[in-house]
């Protein structure tokens, strides 16, 4: 069986913790670069991007965690997840980890209030998929690596690269986990196929 | 066209669940904002005086002044609150025509309404609401309340009446959950809780919004200690600013709350935060001052 941390600093944990055992993996709570060991994919949840920042720095979590997915550990950016994965933010200098090659606008669609779910249809995944966006990002731009599986309005709200997924929506929180199953089954299955280094 | 809807359910309560295992400070103005949002706090509270100033002004405590709401509205990316007074439905309109993103309809501000709360239902902007068992608990669900967070006492500094909420709030619902569903109509009676939102506990085997601890967090050990009796996340309202190093004390909060079990990184961080608040015996409080007790 596949195992599958979920960075645990803040967030939607358990939600992730959830998704990854019923798509028939064994979930992880991850809060120490110890228990980074031994993975075989690696979700970064929805929260507060800065807050998580702050801790990752804290405990010295950001570059083992750059060094480990270089090595070709797949991960899975939900939200403020997908903002610690992009190579670019707007409006920031640095990036945090800056593993995918794609341009992220933070809080992109407003505030609280407008929030908003949307049905969505999802490449290599399928149609009607209940996609919740809330204070979310977007992508910007993507990189020629960059495969862009969904939109909404235009704007990019999920892309992969090779072993990484990032997401603007909230997969975690509703019972349809076809999302990290496409996790699952593409991003960590077929790093073992065809080897690492697609990135 | 597109077919996106706000103000659901999985919206509201899904931003309340995006801040889980984090802290939520009390600021008064934007630098207070800054300093919060440095220290990695998931979120600020937009008030014009902290509970305990509440407590030592007296008289009617109400919403902030605009001003002060915007300012910290522009001064940090992270979601900001800001509290209404118990059921001030114009107070609570104004907040989210200001965008701001979670409202409070708190008791620690003096109440509009001694019998009615807001129908939080009918607002896009989503509620964060006090309770002390399940039964208010319920009832702020009824009324589409999409965050819980412990009553406790605020402004005192003395952690036992949030330690008294959050084990009461907890116990209950495990009873709940283990009921046998020809029992749960008249625990709804005895409770005072609507019925469907007790079937939805124990469908779900949990309480359906996330829930808080709130009033009297004083140390990080007390953030730590809310944790460990199964608080999402914390409040902190008079504490940090009150303290003698509010960027020292705001880090080692949300540090405790984080690893809220790693006892050896607690002791370091709780070294030489100078002296916390003060503190109040909740016994000597008169029966008007306990804020608790504000409409239920």
């Amino acid at each position: 069986m596949k195992r599958i941390g979920v960075l645990a600093l803040q967030g939607a944990v358990r939600e992730h913790l959830l998704a990854i055992e019923s798509s028939g993996a064994e979930g992880v709570p991850v809060k120490t670069v110890a228990e980074l060991e031994g993975l075989d994919g690696l979700v970064l949840p929805g929260g507060e991007s800065t807050t998580m920042r702050r801790l990752l720095d804290r405990y010295e979590l950001l570059e083992p965690i750059r060094r480990k997915a270089l090595d070709g550990l797949p991960v899975f950016g939900t939200c403020a997840g997908l903002i610690l994965l992009a190579g670019t933010i707007v409006g920031y200098e640095e990036p945090h980890l800056g593993l995918m090659d794609i341009e992220v606008e933070r809080n992109s669609f407003g505030r609280q209030v407008d929030s908003f779910e949307v049905s969505l249809v999802i490449e290599g995944v399928g149609a009607d998929f209940p996609a919740v966006f809330i204070r979310a990002p977007h992508i910007v731009s993507v990189g020629p690596e960059v495969e862009v599986l969904a939109t909404h309005e235009g704007r990019i709200v999920l892309a992969r690269q090779g072993r990484f997924l990032g997401c603007s929506f909230h997969p975690e929180l509703t019972d349809d986990h076809r999302v990290m199953q496409y996790f699952i089954d593409v991003c960590v299955k077929s790093k073992e196929s065809s080897g690492v280094g697609s990135v | 066209m597109s077919n996106q809807i706000t103000g659901t359910d999985r919206v509201k309560r899904g931003m309340a669940e995006m801040q889980k295992g984090g802290v939520i400070m009390d600021v008064v103005n934007a630098e207070q904002a800054r300093i919060a949002e440095a220290a990695g706090a998931v979120a600020v509270m937009a008030l014009e005086r902290v509970p305990s100033d509440i407590r030592a002004a007296g008289g009617v405590a109400r919403m902030a002044d605009p001003r002060i709401t915007e300012e910290v509205l522009a001064a940090v990316t992270i979601p900001v609150m800001a509290k209404a007074r118990i059921g001030h439905i114009t107070e609570a309109r104004m907040l989210e025509a200001m965008g701001v993103d979670y409202i409070d309809e708190s008791e620690v501000l003096t109440p509009a309404d001694e019998e009615f709360h807001l129908l939080k239902h009918q607002f896009t902007v989503p509620f964060v609401c006090g309770n002390k068992d399940l039964g208010e608990a319920a009832r702020r669900i009824g009324e589409g309340a999409s965050m819980l967070r412990t009553k406790g006492e605020p402004g005192t500094g003395n952690i036992v009446e949030a330690v008294r909420h959050l084990r009461k709030l907890n116990a209950q619902v495990r009873k709940v959950i283990h009921m046998s569903e020809d029992e749960l109509m008249t625990e709804a009676k005895n409770l005072g809780a609507p019925y469907h939102v007790l079937l939805e506990i124990k469908n779900l085997g949990r309480l359906p919004v996330v829930n808080f601890a709130a009033g009297g967090i004083a140390t990080p050990a007390d953030a730590a200690l809310m944790m460990e009796l199964g608080a999402d996340g914390v409040f902190v309202g008079s504490g940090i600013f009150k303290s003698d190093n509010p960027e020292k004390f705001a880090r080692a909060i949300v540090e405790a709350t984080t690893h809220h079990r790693d006892y050896k990184l607690l002791v370091e961080i709780s070294k030489d935060l100078g002296v916390p608040m003060k503190g109040i015996e909740i016994s000597r409080l008169e029966a008007a001052e306990r804020m608790q007790d504000r409409v239920l």
